[in-house]
């Protein structure tokens, strides 16, 4: 794996490709829906742009979780929260420029804060009419809440399970604090009928088009970095810590930093994805926080190929384009079919799309032993088994 | 009413077939024939002169008002009990106090004779005093609290006379509170007042603490004093029994979650697997208690109180055998990849609820109580427990011992132990791991399912059941450590008496989220729960 080089971030031909197809798609996509005249073939419809917008979000979160899981080995089940709290930021920002376009005509108060009788902002909406403060708290939120809750957990080394099961408390504790209506973010009707954007109306065509290059643009940004970085020195520990923790402490390696630096990162792209998303879809609310939708977002990845970036990427696209598809077409279907993605991908298709496609040639994935032969792997002794121990050495 | 007159008056009810004139004396048809509808003032009046005949036959026609059966005839103020026809604006009329059938007839001369909250009250208290004298006791318990609240004057010649006959401990206790009552609100000498105080004070409930609050309203002196140390009382008293109540709550709600936890902590304590679907897996319990309950009614409705008895079994075969069907068909292939289980388990839990959503509704199906279970039991004064709750704690040890013996004192048990502890020794000295690790599944959601049956008794059954569940199960394993069930009976049981605690602070949801989040500190304490297993072993 040494000659794995920082200056070849894309060498290998599947990145390369995929970064090459989600930047013709920034690219052309808003030229075929602004610049050829509806009704004419080759037209993008405005619903299509903010649809594809809308994956391109949830890619990015794809790619946000499969650096912490594909590369070191930390399942994290409240990812969602950290997508949802970028995604408040934002809707926060919104919310403030609806001005005295709302129901009541406030011009400071949202709505729902008219209407629970509040006659003041709280402290945390101060500054939220600023879109640069905005983009400030989109990743100083979820990145301060990663980093807290990732101090707490990886020096206390709580790994494996327990982990997983601890950040989908995190989510769930958030999801019953955001339904509160004392929390001040609008209870369980969430922060929506957004108006402007930067002086621009979220509803206009050529807005759209923007928050898709800019989704388009986020996926390969925060691509090239996850890439990068996992090529770097510090990927290769990360490797490390994921295929054998332990090994990599006794080697003298400050596992837990690394683990938070991940972690803290994962947390601020995610964040990022979220902020996007919200002026696609036009609202937010503490659905976004719920258990069930952090695991979806892991299925993803383990369906596109964990430890790959771009395999999780897919993964986000193909399981939400199925979903858009069946929940029209066939909606008591879609449950049956996401649940037996879940299981059949574990089963049957370990590596994921991207392993298929591939054919088992990335070299990041020789250390998972994914390729190995799919029987029993029966554990040697013990129960509880740390999955981040070495597989290589059963 | 000296002894004389009754006994003249039993005589004359004797003689009442042979004489027409003797009934015109009849109490009751007096009380009838004097009611000719009028204000509410006048129908009060008439509830009264029913209460005080003292005479059952009076709560028909007590119902029959309540019900806005009474009618009065128009033309001449009569009152009869009236249903109304097959035909449009007919009346079938019968006789108020024989109830005797009289005909049909067209409702125009009829007036319906008007009910209102005060003619309720009136009606609540006449209805109290008359069974004061019922034969049966628990019948005139009733009696005796609903005077109690109603506190209505005209009930209290009937309970003292109730009180001169009882001669159950019990009920004389509830009609001297009954009078004491009266007393207090209609006002008497001091001396008498003192003791309805301090008898009132015995009751020692909300009820007696709001009546002597408004007694130290409006009195001076010796009263006051009385009264006041008297709501001292049973404010230190409720305060105390709060905290009890608190604590049962807790130990109720902990025992729940011991049910819905136990099944996981078998499985991941000895496989190291989270079982995502295991909330699915009491929700199964939930739905088959539903089918037998169902199966019962349809074909012997008689026993439907034994229905939870044969549900139990049953449940737990069906979430036993979907937990052996689990491991064989996925969870084996899995081994040694603790997460992707996890994942996998998800998708079966998702495809669980939407089985059950498919076959049965989105919609939450009637799961019916057994009349064993329902009712309450009067610890103390002021302390009511519900049966339903006792019931569920009791079944909770019951199985909690129950699967305590298994892994304890059974070879299955035995070997289960062994392979937890070393897999590889195990199979060597040959236990077929592979079926332990079935069985041992099996044993777990089975669990599952008779959590389920003690669910579907508190709970609405619907498919989303499981989820509620299942994250709470999760913190209690979490919290309680791995590997030993003492542990997850420990969590449970803090868990649920904690939340009960911090509710009347926090309220329900910000109980939950402080809980959450204490747990997840907690684990920063100590990574592997409350009571982790120690050794080689466990470091993998």
């Amino acid at each position: 794996m040494a000659q794995y080089r920082t200056s070849r971030i894309l060498s290998d031909r599947a990145s390369l490709i995929f970064v090459a197809i989600v930047a013709a798609m920034a690219v052309i996509v808003p030229i075929l829906n602004l610049a050829i005249p509806q009704g004419s073939p080759g037209h993008v419809p405005t619903y299509i742009v903010t649809l594809m917008g809308k994956y391109l979000c949830y890619a990015m979160l794809a790619i946000a979780v499969d650096l912490i899981w594909g590369f070191c080995g930390i399942l994290s089940l409240g990812h969602g929260a950290f997508f949802a709290l970028g995604g408040y930021a934002m809707g926060m920002y919104l919310m403030r420029q609806i001005g005295t376009r709302g129901v009541y005509g406030n011009p400071v108060l949202p709505d729902f804060m008219v209407f629970l009788n509040y006659d003041h902002l709280p402290w945390y909406w101060l500054g939220s009419d600023s879109f640069l403060f905005t983009v400030f708290l989109i990743m100083a939120v979820p990145g301060l809440l990663a980093f807290v809750f990732g101090w707490l957990a990886f020096r206390s080394r709580v790994s494996g399970v327990y982990f997983s099961i601890i950040t989908q408390a995190l989510t769930y504790a958030l999801l019953l604090a955001f339904f509160r209506n004392d929390m001040g973010f609008g209870g369980n009707n969430g922060l929506t009928d957004f108006k402007d954007i930067l002086g621009f109306s979220v509803q206009a065509q050529g807005t759209r088009a923007t928050l898709f290059f800019l989704s388009a643009a986020g996926v390969v940004g925060a691509f090239l970095l996850c890439r990068w970085l996992v090529g770097s020195k510090f990927g290769r520990v990360l490797v490390g810590i994921r295929d054998a923790e332990s090994r990599t402490r006794f080697l003298g390696y400050r596992v837990e930093h690394y683990k938070l630096a991940v972690f803290t990162l994962s947390a601020v792209i995610a964040g990022i994805a979220g902020a996007l998303y919200v002026p696609q879809v036009g609202i937010i609310n503490p659905g976004e926080f719920s258990p069930a939708n952090s695991i979806e977002i892991v299925i993803w990845v383990a369906l596109g190929g964990r430890g790959t970036l771009w395999g999780a990427a897919l993964g986000a696209v193909l399981v939400n384009f199925t979903k858009t598809y069946f929940t029209g077409a066939a909606p008591e279907y879609w449950t049956y079919i996401l649940g037996a993605m879940f299981v059949l991908v574990t089963l049957f298709l370990p590596a994921g799309v991207a392993g298929a496609l591939t054919g088992g040639g990335h070299p990041l994935r020789r250390g998972l032993g994914l390729f190995t032969s799919m029987g029993r792997r029966k554990q040697p002794e013990g129960g509880a088994v740390d999955p981040a121990e070495p597989e290589a050495a059963r | 009413m000296t002894s004389f007159v009754r006994i003249l008056a039993f005589a004359v009810c004797l003689l009442a077939p042979l004489s027409a004139a003797a009934q015109d004396a009849d109490p009751l048809e007096q009380a009838v024939a004097d009611f000719h509808g009028g204000s509410y003032s006048d129908t009060e009046a008439f509830l009264q002169a029913l209460a005080a005949t003292g005479d059952e036959r009076a709560l028909p026609i007590i119902d029959a008002l309540e019900n806005d059966q009474l009618y009065v005839r128009e033309t001449d103020g009569v009152a009869f009990v009236a249903v109304e026809g097959e035909e449009d604006d007919t009346l079938v009329l019968s006789d108020p106090v024989t109830g005797e059938e009289i005909g049909t007839v067209p409702d125009d001369d009829f007036d319906d004779v008007r009910v209102n909250n005060r003619i309720r009250r009136a009606i609540a208290a006449a209805r109290g005093a008359l069974t004061l004298l019922s034969d049966d006791a628990g019948v005139r318990a009733r009696a005796a609290d609903s005077v109690f609240t109603s506190r209505d004057a005209a009930a209290l010649d009937t309970v003292r006379e109730a009180i001169a006959q009882e001669e159950n401990d019990r009920v004389l206790k509830k009609l001297r509170e009954a009078e004491a009552a009266i007393l207090l609100d209609q006002g008497a000498d001091e001396a008498d007042t003192l003791a309805a105080i301090e008898t009132v004070r015995g009751r020692g409930n909300r009820d007696a603490l709001s009546m002597l609050t408004r007694v130290t309203a409006n009195s001076d002196g010796a009263v006051l004093e009385a009264a006041q140390a008297a709501v001292e009382d049973i404010e230190e008293r409720l305060a105390l029994l709060g905290i009890v109540q608190n604590i049962w709550y807790g130990v109720s709600l902990g025992s729940v979650l011991l049910l819905a936890a136990t099944g996981l902590a078998i499985t991941f304590g000895v496989m190291g697997v989270i079982n995502m679907a295991h909330g699915e897996l009491v929700m199964l319990g939930a739905y088959t208690t539903f089918l037998v309950q169902q199966f019962f009614a349809a074909t012997m409705p008689g026993a439907m109180d034994y229905a939870l008895i044969v549900a139990a079994p049953a449940a737990f075969l069906v979430s036993g055998g979907m937990g052996v069907a689990l491991e064989r068909g996925i969870i084996r292939h899995l081994y040694g990849r603790p997460l992707e289980t996890l994942l996998a388990t998800w998708g079966v839990s998702l495809i669980l609820q939407q089985l059950v959503r498919s076959i049965f509704g989105p919609s939450n199906v009637q799961v019916s109580t057994p009349t064993w279970m329902t009712g309450t039991w009067e610890v103390v004064p002021g302390l009511a427990l519900t049966l339903g709750r006792i019931s569920i704690v009791l079944f909770t040890i019951v199985v909690f011992i129950g699967l305590m013996a298994v892994i304890q004192r059974t070879s299955f048990g035995l070997r289960m132990r062994a392979v937890t502890q070393n897999r590889r020794m195990a199979g060597s000295v040959g236990i077929r791991s592979g079926w332990i690790d079935a069985l041992t599944f099996g044993l777990g959601a089975g669990v599952a399912g008779l959590a389920g049956v003690a669910i579907s008794q508190i709970d609405n059954v619907s498919p989303n059941l499981g989820q509620t569940y299942i994250i709470d199960s999760f913190l209690v394993v979490v919290f309680g450590g791995v590997g030993n069930l003492w542990g997850t009976l420990v969590g449970a049981l803090s868990l649920g008496v904690a939340n009960k605690f911090l509710e009347p602070f926090a309220g329900a949801v910000l109980a939950k989220i402080l809980i959450l989040i204490a747990v997840i500190l907690f684990i920063q304490r100590r990574p592997r729960g409350l009571f982790a297993l120690r050794g080689r072993a466990v470091e993998a």
